[in-house]
Protein backbone atom coordinates (compact mmCIF):
# COMPACT_ATOMS: atom_id res chain seq x y z
CA UNK A 1 0.00 0.00 0.00
CA UNK A 2 1.52 3.20 -1.07
CA UNK A 3 0.04 5.15 2.01
CA UNK A 4 2.44 3.45 4.38
CA UNK A 5 5.49 3.75 2.48
CA UNK A 6 8.22 4.99 4.28
CA UNK A 7 9.81 6.72 1.73
CA UNK A 8 6.61 8.27 0.63
CA UNK A 9 5.86 9.28 4.57
CA UNK A 10 9.41 11.05 5.00
CA UNK A 11 9.14 12.83 1.56
CA UNK A 12 5.64 14.03 2.58
CA UNK A 13 6.80 14.95 6.14
CA UNK A 14 9.81 17.56 4.00
CA UNK A 15 7.28 19.12 1.82
CA UNK A 16 4.96 19.61 4.46
CA UNK A 17 7.68 21.27 6.81
CA UNK A 18 8.86 23.67 4.12
CA UNK A 19 6.16 24.59 3.22
CA UNK A 20 4.06 24.71 6.23
CA UNK A 21 6.26 25.08 9.06
CA UNK A 22 8.13 28.56 10.98
CA UNK A 23 10.39 30.14 8.49
CA UNK A 24 11.98 33.55 7.49
CA UNK A 25 10.27 33.58 4.49
CA UNK A 26 5.99 33.73 4.03
CA UNK A 27 4.38 30.48 3.66
CA UNK A 28 2.98 32.30 0.17
CA UNK A 29 6.75 33.01 -0.94
CA UNK A 30 7.72 29.40 0.26
CA UNK A 31 4.61 28.10 -1.76
CA UNK A 32 5.45 30.43 -4.84
CA UNK A 33 9.31 28.96 -5.26
CA UNK A 34 7.87 25.53 -4.95
CA UNK A 35 5.13 25.72 -7.55
CA UNK A 36 6.79 28.04 -9.92
CA UNK A 37 4.33 30.48 -9.68
CA UNK A 38 5.80 33.75 -9.76
CA UNK A 39 5.92 35.80 -6.71
CA UNK A 40 7.93 38.75 -7.79
CA UNK A 41 10.57 40.68 -7.21
CA UNK A 42 11.36 39.33 -11.10
CA UNK A 43 15.47 38.43 -9.43
CA UNK A 44 13.73 36.10 -6.85
CA UNK A 45 11.64 34.43 -9.97
CA UNK A 46 14.88 33.99 -11.93
CA UNK A 47 16.89 32.62 -8.86
CA UNK A 48 14.56 29.89 -8.09
CA UNK A 49 13.43 29.20 -12.01
CA UNK A 50 16.74 28.35 -12.11
CA UNK A 51 17.01 26.08 -9.15
CA UNK A 52 14.21 24.55 -10.85
CA UNK A 53 15.04 23.90 -14.53
CA UNK A 54 18.69 24.87 -15.54
CA UNK A 55 20.38 24.94 -11.92
CA UNK A 56 23.84 24.39 -13.29
CA UNK A 57 23.46 28.16 -14.65
CA UNK A 58 22.81 29.69 -11.23
CA UNK A 59 25.15 32.46 -10.21
CA UNK A 60 26.76 34.19 -7.67
CA UNK A 61 25.07 37.15 -9.40
CA UNK A 62 21.80 35.72 -9.30
CA UNK A 63 22.10 35.17 -5.10
CA UNK A 64 23.48 39.17 -5.02
CA UNK A 65 20.77 40.40 -7.54
CA UNK A 66 17.79 38.72 -5.35
CA UNK A 67 19.32 40.32 -2.17
CA UNK A 68 19.60 43.44 -3.48
CA UNK A 69 15.57 42.92 -4.41
CA UNK A 70 15.33 42.75 -0.68
CA UNK A 71 15.46 38.74 0.33
CA UNK A 72 18.05 38.25 2.91
CA UNK A 73 20.42 35.17 2.85
CA UNK A 74 18.05 32.95 5.16
CA UNK A 75 14.85 33.59 2.87
CA UNK A 76 17.23 32.44 0.04
CA UNK A 77 18.00 29.28 1.54
CA UNK A 78 14.33 28.52 2.13
CA UNK A 79 12.91 29.95 -1.07
CA UNK A 80 16.05 28.20 -3.12
CA UNK A 81 15.02 24.79 -1.14
CA UNK A 82 11.57 25.21 -2.16
CA UNK A 83 11.85 25.56 -5.87
CA UNK A 84 14.41 22.59 -5.70
CA UNK A 85 11.68 20.50 -3.99
CA UNK A 86 8.69 21.86 -5.98
CA UNK A 87 10.36 20.83 -9.35
CA UNK A 88 11.41 17.57 -7.82
CA UNK A 89 8.00 16.91 -6.39
CA UNK A 90 6.27 17.36 -10.08
CA UNK A 91 8.46 15.05 -11.19
CA UNK A 92 7.95 12.48 -8.68
CA UNK A 93 4.08 12.55 -9.06
CA UNK A 94 4.23 12.53 -12.53
CA UNK A 95 5.65 9.24 -12.38
CA UNK A 96 4.06 7.72 -9.74
CA UNK A 97 0.54 8.64 -11.89
CA UNK A 98 2.54 6.77 -14.81
CA UNK A 99 3.22 4.07 -12.63
CA UNK A 100 -0.66 4.02 -11.37
CA UNK A 101 -1.93 4.45 -14.76
CA UNK A 102 -0.01 1.15 -16.07
CA UNK A 103 -0.76 -1.38 -13.41
CA UNK A 104 -4.66 -0.19 -13.60
CA UNK A 105 -4.36 -0.93 -17.35
CA UNK A 106 -1.54 -3.30 -17.74
CA UNK A 107 -0.73 -7.11 -17.48
CA UNK A 108 1.46 -5.76 -14.30
CA UNK A 109 -1.78 -4.81 -12.12
CA UNK A 110 -1.14 -6.27 -9.07
CA UNK A 111 -4.40 -5.31 -7.64
CA UNK A 112 -3.10 -4.51 -4.45
CA UNK B 1 28.97 27.81 -0.75
CA UNK B 2 26.79 30.40 -1.36
CA UNK B 3 25.46 32.61 0.09
CA UNK B 4 27.79 33.01 2.89
CA UNK B 5 25.17 32.17 5.60
CA UNK B 6 26.27 28.82 4.44
CA UNK B 7 29.81 28.73 5.41
CA UNK B 8 29.75 30.89 8.54
CA UNK B 9 26.13 30.96 9.89
CA UNK B 10 26.28 27.84 12.03
CA UNK B 11 26.31 27.51 15.72
CA UNK B 12 29.32 26.81 18.04
CA UNK B 13 28.46 23.29 18.78
CA UNK B 14 28.54 22.40 14.91
CA UNK B 15 31.27 24.61 14.16
CA UNK B 16 33.40 22.37 16.76
CA UNK B 17 31.80 19.28 14.87
CA UNK B 18 33.45 20.42 11.46
CA UNK B 19 36.78 21.49 13.19
CA UNK B 20 37.00 17.75 14.79
CA UNK B 21 36.01 16.34 11.57
CA UNK B 22 38.85 18.30 9.65
CA UNK B 23 41.55 17.42 12.16
CA UNK B 24 40.54 13.49 12.47
CA UNK B 25 39.39 13.17 8.90
CA UNK B 26 42.67 14.69 7.59
CA UNK B 27 39.76 16.79 5.14
CA UNK B 28 36.64 19.23 5.06
CA UNK B 29 33.12 17.76 5.34
CA UNK B 30 31.56 18.10 2.16
CA UNK B 31 29.81 20.63 1.71
CA UNK B 32 27.02 17.95 0.87
CA UNK B 33 27.02 17.05 4.46
CA UNK B 34 27.18 20.61 5.95
CA UNK B 35 24.13 22.01 4.48
CA UNK B 36 22.33 19.43 6.38
CA UNK B 37 23.29 20.98 9.51
CA UNK B 38 22.16 25.00 7.80
CA UNK B 39 18.92 25.41 10.24
CA UNK B 40 18.05 21.29 10.21
CA UNK B 41 14.56 21.52 11.86
CA UNK B 42 13.83 23.76 7.97
CA UNK B 43 15.61 21.10 5.88
CA UNK B 44 18.44 18.99 7.05
CA UNK B 45 16.57 17.10 9.19
CA UNK B 46 13.83 15.45 7.26
CA UNK B 47 16.06 15.49 4.29
CA UNK B 48 18.86 13.31 6.03
CA UNK B 49 15.74 10.86 6.91
CA UNK B 50 13.97 10.73 3.70
CA UNK B 51 17.34 10.38 1.61
CA UNK B 52 18.30 7.67 4.30
CA UNK B 53 15.13 5.83 3.58
CA UNK B 54 15.64 6.29 -0.10
CA UNK B 55 18.86 4.92 -0.34
CA UNK B 56 19.30 2.65 2.84
CA UNK B 57 15.96 1.80 3.88
CA UNK B 58 14.33 -1.55 2.52
CA UNK B 59 13.80 -2.64 -1.04
CA UNK B 60 14.44 -5.13 -3.30
CA UNK B 61 16.95 -2.79 -4.74
CA UNK B 62 20.58 -3.20 -3.75
CA UNK B 63 22.12 -0.83 -2.28
CA UNK B 64 24.87 -0.43 -5.09
CA UNK B 65 21.94 -0.44 -7.45
CA UNK B 66 20.82 2.50 -5.64
CA UNK B 67 23.85 4.74 -5.56
CA UNK B 68 24.15 3.78 -9.39
CA UNK B 69 20.53 5.14 -9.84
CA UNK B 70 21.66 7.76 -7.73
CA UNK B 71 24.57 8.66 -10.02
CA UNK B 72 23.19 7.90 -13.11
CA UNK B 73 20.04 10.49 -12.15
CA UNK B 74 23.22 13.15 -11.16
CA UNK B 75 24.87 12.61 -14.81
CA UNK B 76 21.29 13.76 -16.26
CA UNK B 77 21.25 16.41 -14.36
CA UNK B 78 24.82 17.23 -15.15
CA UNK B 79 25.50 18.08 -11.70
CA UNK B 80 29.52 17.58 -11.28
CA UNK B 81 29.50 17.10 -7.67
CA UNK B 82 26.59 14.20 -7.12
CA UNK B 83 28.34 12.41 -10.16
CA UNK B 84 31.50 12.38 -8.66
CA UNK B 85 29.97 11.35 -5.23
CA UNK B 86 27.68 8.79 -5.86
CA UNK B 87 29.76 7.11 -9.09
CA UNK B 88 32.65 6.72 -6.43
CA UNK B 89 29.78 5.09 -3.42
CA UNK B 90 28.50 2.98 -6.05
CA UNK B 91 31.80 1.82 -7.37
CA UNK B 92 32.77 0.96 -3.75
CA UNK B 93 29.47 -0.97 -3.54
CA UNK B 94 29.51 -3.07 -6.27
CA UNK B 95 33.58 -3.04 -5.69
CA UNK B 96 33.28 -2.79 -9.51
CA UNK B 97 34.00 0.78 -10.97
CA UNK B 98 34.23 -0.18 -14.48
CA UNK B 99 30.58 -1.33 -14.30
CA UNK B 100 29.27 2.07 -12.96
CA UNK B 101 31.84 3.84 -15.44
CA UNK B 102 30.47 1.80 -18.43
CA UNK B 103 26.73 2.67 -17.31
CA UNK B 104 27.19 6.14 -17.19
CA UNK B 105 29.29 6.28 -20.23
CA UNK B 106 26.73 4.03 -22.55
CA UNK B 107 23.84 2.39 -20.46
CA UNK B 108 22.99 0.17 -23.53
CA UNK B 109 25.31 -1.70 -23.88
CA UNK B 110 26.79 -1.99 -20.84
CA UNK B 111 27.07 -5.20 -18.14
CA UNK B 112 23.91 -4.62 -15.88
CA UNK B 113 20.59 -6.90 -15.76
CA UNK B 114 18.09 -5.46 -18.06
CA UNK B 115 15.64 -4.89 -15.47
CA UNK B 116 18.39 -2.60 -13.87
CA UNK B 117 18.59 -0.94 -17.09
CA UNK B 118 15.21 0.13 -18.53
CA UNK B 119 14.90 1.44 -15.07
CA UNK B 120 17.47 3.60 -15.41
CA UNK B 121 16.15 4.52 -18.91
CA UNK B 122 13.16 5.62 -17.26
CA UNK B 123 15.07 8.08 -14.33
CA UNK B 124 16.89 9.69 -16.87
CA UNK B 125 13.80 10.21 -19.17
CA UNK B 126 12.20 11.71 -16.18
CA UNK B 127 14.55 13.39 -14.66
CA UNK B 128 15.54 15.30 -18.45
CA UNK B 129 12.38 16.01 -20.09
CA UNK B 130 10.19 16.30 -16.71
CA UNK B 131 7.39 13.33 -17.40
CA UNK B 132 7.05 9.61 -18.38
CA UNK B 133 4.22 7.55 -19.86
CA UNK B 134 2.71 4.30 -19.03
CA UNK B 135 4.48 2.69 -21.72
CA UNK B 136 7.99 3.72 -20.34
CA UNK B 137 6.55 1.81 -17.34
CA UNK B 138 5.07 -0.80 -18.56
CA UNK B 139 8.49 -1.84 -20.62
CA UNK B 140 10.23 -1.91 -16.57
CA UNK B 141 7.80 -3.85 -15.51
CA UNK B 142 7.75 -6.06 -18.47
CA UNK B 143 11.41 -6.70 -17.68
CA UNK B 144 10.86 -8.45 -14.51
CA UNK B 145 10.86 -5.16 -12.25
CA UNK B 146 8.05 -5.03 -9.45
CA UNK B 147 5.44 -2.16 -8.98
CA UNK B 148 7.44 -1.81 -5.43
CA UNK B 149 10.56 -1.70 -6.82
CA UNK B 150 9.38 1.13 -9.29
CA UNK B 151 8.33 3.20 -6.39
CA UNK B 152 11.72 2.78 -4.73
CA UNK B 153 13.78 3.99 -7.67
CA UNK B 154 11.28 6.85 -8.29
CA UNK B 155 12.10 7.73 -4.29
CA UNK B 156 15.83 7.56 -5.29
CA UNK B 157 14.75 9.97 -8.52
CA UNK B 158 13.23 12.47 -6.21
CA UNK B 159 16.08 12.57 -3.62
CA UNK B 160 18.50 12.93 -6.39
CA UNK B 161 16.78 15.65 -8.40
CA UNK B 162 16.35 17.43 -5.10
CA UNK B 163 20.50 17.33 -3.96
CA UNK B 164 21.18 18.20 -7.15
CA UNK B 165 19.14 21.58 -7.82
CA UNK B 166 20.97 22.28 -4.21
CA UNK B 167 24.34 21.09 -5.41
CA UNK B 168 24.32 23.60 -8.38
CA UNK B 169 22.48 26.16 -6.61
CA UNK B 170 24.91 26.51 -3.40
CA UNK B 171 27.63 25.59 -5.51
CA UNK B 172 29.33 22.69 -3.23
CA UNK B 173 33.08 22.87 -3.83
CA UNK B 174 34.02 19.56 -5.85
CA UNK B 175 36.07 16.80 -4.35
CA UNK B 176 39.31 15.29 -5.34
CA UNK B 177 39.31 11.91 -6.60
CA UNK B 178 40.51 10.64 -3.02
CA UNK B 179 37.92 12.76 -1.25
CA UNK B 180 35.19 11.45 -2.93
CA UNK B 181 36.30 7.82 -2.21
CA UNK B 182 36.46 8.73 1.34
CA UNK B 183 33.04 10.36 1.03
CA UNK B 184 32.12 7.31 -0.48
CA UNK B 185 33.54 4.85 2.17
CA UNK B 186 31.44 6.74 4.80
CA UNK B 187 28.20 7.05 2.64
CA UNK B 188 28.58 3.02 2.68
CA UNK B 189 29.37 2.78 6.63
CA UNK B 190 26.50 5.30 7.86
CA UNK B 191 24.40 6.09 5.60
CA UNK B 192 22.62 9.29 4.92
CA UNK B 193 21.16 10.13 8.78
Amino acid sequence: MRDEDNKLAAYRDLVDRILNGEGRSSPEQRAGAFTGSPIGPPPLDVLTGKVATRPAQVTDADFAAAQAAGFSEDQLFELVICAAVGQSDRMYEAGLAALDEATVNGEADDAT
Amino acid sequence: MRPEILNRGYGAGTKLLFALVRVFAGHPLPDAAKLVFYRPAFYGSRAKDFTHEAMRGPSAWSVADRELMAAYVSQANQCAFCVGAHTATAGQAYQDSAKVQAVLADLDSAPIEEGLRTTLRMLGKLTREGTVSAEDMRQVMSAGISRQQVEDALAVCAAFNITDRLADAFSFELLSQQDFEAGAKYLLKRGYR
